[in-house]
């Protein structure tokens, strides 16, 4: 029988091959091949596409560049979502790899934030983790560590370090038992087809009679549309880290073992494809 | 810590028992007869019932009590018949005890009371000092008394022989009668205490028994232990006055209440003497008022004064019984019991309600609170309680009213009570007043006016509790539906009327309140095991109903089925998820690459070269990936060489084992490689604190884990080990472990550390591992790994608990004699430490002496222990010619040295993938070793219990390793060692050192049928022994290896023992008889070894014996003051698995 570790683990070496193209109207000395990557799914876009940005500017002309976004199929891709997300939300029941439009000129900034660097990214990562902490524990145990510690969570995002990570991180993941899981659950649910960013709401994993809320409970009182009824036709799938667990898992659990490393439980709605 | 029984008795003397994991009183069903008071031991409970006689519940264990009976039958020779019964004048009975003065023929032994049954009858006994006899089983010698031979010479001229017979105590788990002695005993007894079990260990399960009877005087039970649970009779105690309450503690305490209100404090108890010698008076805690009540612990006393005001006795020890002042304590209570560990229980005159006294510890042994215990009754609130109370109370009354009834009162209440039943069974609420105060009209007017209303209590869910039938054959499903309808039981109070019997609850009658109200009349914690860390469920004031709902929501959401349904959902998903996102597309690039990983730190290192010491060197691990994408990493050490900067490197994926190795003064560890265990001289470095030791250890342990693909629970083919200090170590056989010609060396393998303490570990191939503490408790393998040290990612999140052990340190107390002022502990300037450790090389004071590393707490004082090999005189001391010399149990003019040995127990707290097996303490355990067919198959365990009897294990499968209970399997005299092998041949050996084999053993008999004797190699006795698919190996006392000639299947005894090896330690034998050693004095480059795994080589079917070692991990350090302090005691999942 498997263990939850096993979990931690499958979560944190997740990969989604993905193939990067330049979009049709950048400007090129020649012709720009495809470049091929397995993107880490609990990354984030501009911290682990170097080698992208690297193989482009090969073929282009420094003048050309301006500040490099993703697309796909039409939708710019939100760097400051994990990608796990990105890829379930939008792209959950196409063909592998997933094919991303690379794009170095006309920055949507409606759509998109900037990133300049990548320690927009680990401000930002980090603001996701005391969030989530705030959440799940007033903030006492992000506040307790040192700085190293923090230091230590995102060195083992950015260098893919689970152990490292880890080793800092379930102290993030620890709750009194007596109380049995933790103050609320820090979740976000994303839905495909809305312009609305995410939902984000206080839950908490334990019902006041002491009964542990699953998934489905959560559903219903957040976006009640996306749990099947008796009878119904499946309308929507719910995705995280592109599987769709059982409505009864218990949320604790959920939030334990398949959170991001930012500590949210990221959920996709996405609607069941038609075929 | 194991599931134990508070007892406690209501004031109606039912009898109820709290166990600690439990969250309710269980009604004692056996009781038949009310009870006054009990008194609680582990293994038993006695107590006063309403008779005035002493009754004896023994707690059913797997373990039966049997009884030997023995006689011997004498014979002498003449010239006319040879060896005859005819004895001259002045010898012996030709029927007679070991010494021959008591006449004993056989038709004299009767069992003692209607408790007891024979087992069998009598039959001859064969064996001799653990040596068959000739058929018969007699012994030779020249005259009676003499020393008997099993040979007969020319000149023998008597002979005899000793039969025996087995009783077998049966009357467990009910409450059996002590015989009462008429003659001594005219008046009946009214209190009991029962302790003293700390005082000596022998015999075996040793009590002592208070009583006190209605005239004031004392009475001391004799002669009860474990084979003679009830005892063998009443001595009268002389006493200064008339006691009314009498308690002993688990040790050499106890204290009376006289009726005048002063105490006595009993003096002189000992091992010699558990009854004592004289009485110490004193006085009341408060001057006017006198004391009523007293109880006793290890080191407390507890008192009740007449105006129930509690005090604690401060500064009470074993060398001071009396104490030394009062203390006034919060709280008024009636009576206070002691238990274990000096934890204390009482009840209050207020409520009635049993207190728990919260925050007792060996440093606060007066606590800090009172708490109620809340817990509900089983029947409470449930119809059949009430009904149940009729057949009760009828005779509770006769006892607590002294009000005799007509016993045909009682056949007229129950008929009526049927014919209630059938017309209103919301009154079945019935029966006498138990506490009689009122008479008898104001009880049925009463009735008359109440009943309703306890109808109207009693609401529907709330009679959903347990139901019992048992006591009535009444519809109960009916008397239900009607009690909903409260309103038509309103008139019913006339049906009640009808009948002869009052009608009114409990709850009604109470004096003090509510049905939620027990009202105790005494309490008994003797037997129940808490400490101030037990978590107990005892306080929590939920109702019945809730209860049920909230345990059953908690069993649904963890039952293993609803777990599968969602947990397997995800893990199926994930790996498919794998499938389809990655496996594919392998070839593509990784986004991120990995880096090189450093963690560098100080530390203290033993350094190479001599003189050897500890040094300051840095330490630095480096991680990187290697390039399959499997981890390594590589290990520096930099120090000072006469001012230049050197290093030391190891290579993580060479590193076969890192051992933790706690001494007293520092935090040490020792890494070995196969280089270094050829040298028997690993990397030896001492972190600063016990913290970062573990952290070093646990990420070294993980890193070696990465570089070697090694990941998760270990496989089933695992072998495991345990070094002398403890600590569990398996590793994974390479499939050339058993190779021919060339196995894996065995100083290659590598081994991982799991949390835990063990003595012993067993296993087998499917997965099934059992363990024993140094404390001889039984532990099962959980399956999980990690734990201990090794915390969060190197460790499972499931099946890992908290683990104790505890064991003794022993130190030693040397005296020389001289002529002046004989045996003082003024030794001669060349001798030994006055006070040293058992070799006299290094001084271990009382003081001084530490426990034998951080992770150790005391837990005992400094204590004479007597239980040395060689015996001890009544002191405990032990005499020589002359130190270092063998020592015997009594002095002789020869004699100028003498010694003692002290020891005190330590505990220690640890966490690991381990679950006790409560309750039978094991000092020995074996495993079949085949891999059974299916996971329901059975598979044989047997095991030795620390007191030697064998016993078998039942119903343990690959899915239930624990299985369910022990089946005793009787044997003349105490076992040690005991080993099955793959076609389930059980082999073990007794404590005189010889052999058996037990036949017929199969699956359909698993317990098999009957010893056959082995006796041993001439003039060695044999310590331990371990069977293959067809090879036995003994190792005896001398550390000579033994193996076993000539068995085959139709004679697996075999013939004679053919030496192999001498320097063995332990042997274990695989089930393709594959030999592995544990072997002292093996020779390394650097130094020598103690403890090193050796595996025989060369083991083919027809050479069972192989030819030579090959030498694994183990060493020691000459000049350590911990000798040996790794030595791994082997056990191999004799698989089938590592020669393919």
């Amino acid at each position: 029988m498997a263990d939850d570790k096993d979990v931690l683990r499958d979560v944190w070496f997740g990969r989604i091959p993905t193939c990067f193209t330049l979009n049709q109207d950048e400007v090129t000395e020649r012709e720009a091949e495809a470049y091929y990557l397995l993107l880490p799914r609990v990354s984030y876009l501009t911290l682990v596409t170097d080698k992208v940005k690297k193989h482009f500017l090969k073929v282009m002309r420094t003048e050309d560049v301006e500040e490099m976004w993703f697309e796909y199929e039409g939708t710019p891709l939100k760097w400051h979502y994990p990608i796990g997300v990105l890829f379930d939300l939008h792209a959950s029941n196409s063909v592998l790899p997933w094919s991303i439009t690379v794009h170095f000129k006309n920055f949507p900034d409606r759509d998109l934030l900037h990133c300049p660097s990548s320690s927009v990214i680990e401000a930002h990562f980090m603001s996701s983790i005391k969030e989530a902490d705030a959440l799940k524990h007033k903030s006492q145990v992000v506040n307790d560590m040192q700085k190293k510690d923090h230091k230590q969570l995102w060195m083992g995002l950015q260098n893919d370090k689970f152990d490292q990570f880890w080793a800092m991180n379930r102290k993030l993941m620890e709750y009194p038992t007596e109380e049995g899981g933790f103050r609320y659950i820090p979740f976000r649910i994303y839905q495909a087809m809305s312009d609305r960013p995410f939902i984000q709401k206080l839950f908490r994993p334990v019902s006041p009679e002491g009964n542990a809320y699953t998934l489905g409970d959560l559903l219903k009182e957040m976006y009640p549309a996306a749990i099947t009824n008796d009878g119904e036709q499946k309308r929507y799938q719910v995705v995280i880290h592109g599987i769709e667990p059982l409505l009864e898992t218990p949320l604790q659990w959920l939030s334990e073992h398949l959170s991001h490393p930012d500590n949210f439980l990221h959920i996709c709605v996405v609607p069941t494809p038609s075929d | 810590m194991p599931v134990s029984l508070l007892w406690a008795v209501d004031v109606y003397g039912r009898v109820y028992g709290l166990s600690t994991v439990g969250q309710q009183w269980d009604q004692c069903r056996d009781a038949q007869m009310e009870f006054k008071r009990v008194t609680a031991a582990q293994e038993c409970c006695w107590g006063i019932a309403c008779d005035n006689n002493i009754y004896l519940n023994v707690h059913a264990s797997d373990l039966s009590i049997r009884y030997q009976e023995e006689t011997y039958e004498n014979q002498r020779w003449n010239p006319v018949d040879g060896f005859s019964e005819r004895l001259l004048p002045s010898d012996r009975w030709q029927w007679s005890d070991v010494t021959g003065l008591q006449h004993q023929p056989l038709d004299s032994f009767q069992l003692p009371s209607s408790s007891w049954e024979w087992e069998g009858d009598w039959y001859v006994d064969e064996n001799f000092e653990g040596e068959p006899t000739e058929k018969g089983g007699w012994t030779y010698a020249i005259d009676f008394p003499a020393t008997y031979t099993k040979d007969k010479k020319w000149n023998s001229c008597v002979r005899r022989r000793r039969w025996l017979r087995y009783r077998r105590y049966k009357a467990m788990d009910t409450w059996a009668k002590i015989p009462s002695q008429h003659t001594t005993l005219p008046d009946p007894f009214s209190d009991i205490s029962c302790g003293g079990w700390e005082i000596s260990e022998e015999p075996r399960g040793r009590l002592s028994l208070w009583a006190v009877s209605l005239q004031g005087k004392v009475w001391f039970r004799e002669g009860i232990y474990h084979q003679n649970p009830e005892g063998a009779s009443w001595e009268e105690v002389l006493l200064p006055g008339e006691v009314v309450q009498i308690s002993c503690g688990p040790a050499d305490l106890v204290w009376a209440v006289l009726w005048e209100g002063q105490l006595i404090v009993r003096e002189g108890i000992s091992r010699d003497c558990p009854k004592g010698a004289s009485w110490a008076i004193v006085e009341s805690p408060s001057s006017d008022v006198g004391a009523t009540h007293v109880a006793v612990g290890n080191n407390v006393v507890w008192v009740v004064t007449k105006d129930n005001k509690v005090w604690f006795r401060r500064g009470v020890n074993s060398h001071n019984p009396c104490g030394s002042g009062w203390i006034s304590m919060v709280g008024e209570m009636i009576m206070i019991n002691v238990g274990q560990n000096d934890q204390v229980w009482a009840i209050s005159s207020e409520d009635r309600a049993v207190y728990f006294r919260q925050g007792v510890t060996s440093s606060e042994l007066s606590g800090k609170t009172w708490k109620a215990i809340t817990v509900p009754r089983d029947r409470d609130r449930s119809q059949s309680s009430l009904i149940l109370s009729l057949s009760v109370f009828l005779s509770a009354g006769c006892f607590f009213c002294g009000e005799v009834r007509a016993p045909s009162v009682a056949s007229d209440a129950e008929s009526d009570l049927e014919k209630g039943s059938a017309d209103g069974p919301g009154c079945l609420v019935t029966s006498t007043s138990p506490d009689t105060f009122v008479d008898e009209d104001t009880i049925s007017h009463e009735g008359d006016a109440k009943a309703p209303c306890a109808g109207v209590a009693l609401s529907p869910s709330q009679s959903g509790g347990p139901l019992d039938t048992q006591w009535s054959n009444v519809d109960l499903e009916e008397a239900q539906s009607q009690q909903a309808q409260t309103g038509a039981v309103l008139d019913s109070a006339d049906t009640c009327s009808l009948s002869s019997v009052a009608t009114y609850t409990l709850a009604m009658e109470d004096p003090y309140g509510g049905d939620e109200h027990p009202l105790w009349a005494w309490v008994s914690g003797g037997g129940c095991s808490v400490d101030s860390h037990s978590q107990l469920s005892w306080f929590n004031s939920v109702n019945t109903a809730s209860l049920v709902q909230s345990v059953q929501s908690m069993s649904l959401s963890v039952s293993p089925a609803q777990t599968a349904a969602w947990r397997k959902q995800i893990f199926e998903q994930l790996s498919e998820r794998t499938r389809r996102e990655i496996d594919n597309f392998k070839h593509y690039e990784q986004a991120i690459e990995q880096s090189v990983w450093v963690k560098k730190g100080s530390m203290q290192w033993w350094r190479d070269w001599k003189p050897h010491k500890w040094i300051d060197v840095h330490f630095a691990l480096e991680q990187f990936s290697g390039p399959e994408g499997n981890k390594d990493g590589i290990l520096f050490i930099y120090y000072n060489y006469y001012e230049e900067k050197k290093y030391l490197h190891a290579f993580i994926n060479e590193v076969t084992i890192l051992v933790p190795v706690l001494n007293d003064s520092k935090h040490t560890f020792a890494i070995y490689t196969p280089e270094r265990t050829k040298q028997r001289w690993p990397i030896r470095l001492a972190a600063a604190t016990e913290l970062e030791m573990h952290d070093w250890l646990a990420l070294l342990s993980v890193s070696c884990c990465d570089s070697r693909g090694i990941q998760g629970p270990p496989s089933k083919q695992a072998i495991w080990s345990i070094t002398c200090k403890g600590d569990i170590f398996v590793s994974e056989p390479s499939p050339g472990i058993e190779a021919v010609p060339y196995p894996t060396p065995c100083d290659q393998m590598f081994w991982r550390q799991v949390g835990g303490h063990l003595r012993i570990v067993e296993c087998n191939s499917v997965g099934i591992v059992w363990g024993i503490g140094f404390d001889h408790t039984a532990w099962i393998y959980t399956g999980g790994y990690g734990g201990g040290l090794f915390q969060g990612l190197a460790s499972s999140t499931d099946n890992i608990y908290t683990q104790t052990d505890v064991k003794s340190v022993y130190i030693y107390e040397n005296q020389r004699w001289n002529p002046v002022t004989g045996y003082t502990n003024r030794g001669l300037p060349t001798d030994r430490y006055m006070w040293s450790d058992a070799s006299g090389l290094h001084e271990c004071t009382r003081a001084n002496t530490k426990p034998p590393s951080p992770q150790w707490t005391w837990v005992s004082e400094w204590a004479i222990d007597y239980s040395v090999s060689g015996g001890t005189d009544r002191e405990g001391w032990q005499y020589a010619a002359d130190f270092p010399a063998s020592y015997h149990g009594y002095k002789t003019m020869k004699d100028f040295v003498r010694r003692r040995r002290w020891a005190r127990k330590c505990k220690l707290t640890t966490t690991g993938p381990w679950q006790e097996v409560p309750p039978i303490a094991l000092s020995d355990v074996t495993i079949l070793p085949c891999a059974a067919q299916s996971t329901v198959d059975m598979v044989p365990v047997w095991a030795i219990s620390n007191k030697g009897d064998v016993l078998c294990r039942l119903g343990v499968t690959a899915l239930t390793p624990a299985g369910s209970s022990w089946l005793h399997v009787g044997t003349d005299q105490p076992f040690k060692s005991i080993s099955i092998g793959a076609a389930s041949q059980v082999w073990a050996i007794a404590r005189d050192g010889s052999a058996f084999y037990r036949g017929s053993v199969s699956p359909q008999n698993p317990a098999g049928d009957c010893w056959y004797h082995i006796p041993s190699p001439a003039k060695q006795k044999l310590k331990q022994v371990s069977v293959g698919r067809t090879s036995v190996f003994t190792v005896d006392e001398n550390g000579n290896l033994w193996y076993r000639q000539g068995v085959t299947p139709s004679y697996p005894q075999g013939s004679s023992w053919e030496h192999v090896s001498n320097n063995v330690r332990k042997v274990s034998v695989g089930p393709l008889d594959q030999v592995w050693i544990i072997a002292d004095k093996v020779q390394g480059s650097h130094s020598l070894s103690c403890g090193t795994v050796c595996h025989r080589l060369a083991v083919q079917p027809m050479q069972p014996k192989g030819q030579s070692w090959d030498y694994g991990i183990g060493v020691k350090k000459p000049n350590m003051k911990l000798s040996p302090f790794f030595v791994l005691i082997l056990s191999f999942p004799k698989c089938n698995g590592p020669t393919k």
